[in-house]
């Protein structure tokens, strides 16, 4: 571990267990029933087992890399920690709520990018006055001005994932979960937004960092965590677990 | 290493996934009150920049609205033998009606339908369906100037009793949020219930008295015409159509109609903001 006990701790998770419950199609579609009509079709309450418990400990300044194979469980455990998943056994604590970017659709995709500013400002509680002062650095943190009359329904998912960033980083967050969502940006994008999240880090912050590009993960983190088949594998300084876990694989 | 859940409490950290309480949570949805009305407005511009028309649509849907019903019961199946003014009757039954329907379709499905808004920003939950209402009450207040025009062009003259119209619209928009918070909240845990709505919306629909007069209908069935008038919609729609019609002795306003309008809505809300409140931490599941 690299936390030492005099740090403040900002989230703690203690042996979580996570499991969904989720109705399935019973049966493989084979060329058999594949025919069939969808009303015969059997449907099953499946338990799926997401995490097994997991525990560890945030401490502030932290920025923390989530790496493991797909379906480990790593977006699961982000969203228990954000409080959008519900955790079936355990705990866990945090400092105050954490916010969550993750790749997926625009915030109001009918809505031009400007206005998705203003709205995503005012609900994370900005006042109007404030949104406008803050709006130009948002429009060219994100590098859309060209088109940020448009409406977001129209741009690329590298484009919106640029303008959720800027939306959300405004704010000086204590937590930030960034789930796959640099992934999709290039390269300059990138380079700016590993800046902001050490900047973040650097003013008490703790950042939660869920990739798959490890060296995005290098340049950013000073503590790794691997999960894998949702229980924890290794946790701790990023050439160590990077290497362990490249080796695996 | 076990965790010291009140040596965690110290140093200021709380259990993810608890709600604040009732007082703080609504105080935080008061200071979200930009976020709520700028929502709303910018929804009335998305839903008309693909047609040509644009926000033209917002007075356009209800004139033809009511020409349809004009149309069917009052020239095709004659409903209005005996009913005085019955295009007035008609317009403001239909006008009113839009927004309740409205409200709650929309409303239901207020916090389903954003899943994106709701899992990458906190913010109170509650701000979602509010604005809902708040978009269709902005859609609402156009027609009623419409409807006013229409009722001077048929010779009614302006009174200063159609300020009474004001109260009335505010304890509509409150009934109608209190509906859209709890069935909100419902659709949430069962899908299904969206499908549903509709089918509520056109039983109170056919059941309010919006293309025939209960008190025409029913004029023989006094019992029944005591038991409808508790009805919200109903109330509501009766004293609307008493604070505009009333050169007729048919829409002689009943003063008790305003205490039944009144307790619906104050309860409604109440209850709805409660119920709503105590499922705030479930809104973002994705499951």
């Amino acid at each position: 571990m690299v936390a030492s006990s005099d740090r403040r701790p900002v989230v703690v998770v203690d042996n979580v267990h996570v499991e969904y419950k989720v109705l399935a199609t019973g049966k493989k579609a084979t060329a058999a029933n594949t025919k069939q009509s969808i009303f015969s079709r059997r449907r099953t309450m499946q338990t799926v087992h997401a995490l097994k418990g997991v525990s560890f400990t945030a401490y502030e300044n932290d920025s923390i890399g989530i790496i493991g194979s797909n379906g480990s469980g790593k977006s699961t455990l982000m969203r228990a920690i954000t409080g959008l998943t519900p955790v079936s056994k355990g705990n866990i604590w945090a400092s105050s709520r954490p916010s969550m970017l993750g790749v997926g659709a625009a915030l109001i995709k009918d809505l031009s990018g400007s206005r998705n500013v203003i709205l995503g400002g005012l609900a994370l509680g900005f006042t109007k006055a404030e949104i406008e002062g803050l709006y130009d650095d948002i429009v060219d943190f994100a590098g859309i001005r060209k088109f940020i009359d448009m409406p977001m329904r129209t741009y690329s998912s590298g484009m919106t994932a640029r303008l959720k960033f800027a939306i959300a980083t405004i704010r000086d967050h204590e937590i930030l979960i960034v789930d796959e969502a640099l992934a999709v940006g290039d390269r300059a994008f990138r380079t700016r937004s590993e800046n902001r999240i050490r900047e973040i880090r650097d003013n008490a912050g703790t950042v939660f960092l869920v990739s798959h590009s490890m060296s995005s993960i290098r340049d950013t983190c000073n503590r790794v965590i691997w999960i894998e088949k949702g229980e924890m594998k290794m946790d701790g300084d990023p050439e160590e677990v990077i290497a362990a876990y490249e080796a695996s694989s | 290493m076990p965790v010291d859940a009140s040596r965690l409490e110290a140093q200021g950290l709380s259990r993810v996934g608890g709600r604040p309480p009732y007082f703080s949570y609504m105080r935080e949805v008061f200071q979200r009150r930009d976020f709520i009305v700028s929502l709303a407005r910018y929804r009335i511009e998305a839903e008309n920049q693909r047609n040509r028309l644009g926000v033209g649509w917002v007075l356009l849907k209800p004139i033809l609205n009511a020409l349809v019903f004009g149309l069917v019961f009052g020239i095709l199946m004659k409903s209005h033998a005996d009913t005085p003014f019955f295009i007035e009757f008609l317009l403001i039954g239909v006008f009113l009606f839009e927004f309740f329907s409205g409200s709650l379709g929309a409303g239901s499905k207020s916090i389903t339908s954003n899943s994106a808004l709701v899992q990458s920003l906190s913010f109170p939950r509650m701000s979602l369906p509010i604005s809902v209402v708040t978009q269709k009450f902005f859609q609402l207040v156009p027609t009623m100037a419409l409807l006013i025009i229409a009722l001077v062009v048929m010779g009614h003259r302006p009174q200063l009793e159609w300020l009474l119209l004001i109260p009335l619209l505010a304890l509509f928009y409150v009934f109608c949020l209190g509906m859209v918070l709890i069935v909100a909240r419902l659709t949430v845990h069962v899908r299904d219930l969206a499908n549903l709505i509709p089918f509520l919306t056109r039983f109170v629909f056919y059941t309010t008295g919006i293309f025939f007069s209960f008190d025409v209908r029913f004029a023989d069935h006094p019992e029944l015409l005591e038991i409808v008038q508790y009805q919200p919609v109903y109330a509501i729609l009766s004293l609307g159509r008493s604070i505009l019609l009333n050169s007729d002795p048919l829409y002689t306003m009943d003063p008790t109609l305003w205490w039944i309008t009144g307790a619906w809505s104050i309860g409604l809300l109440v209850i709805g903001s409660v119920f709503f409140w105590r499922a705030e931490e479930r809104y973002g599941r994705v499951f």
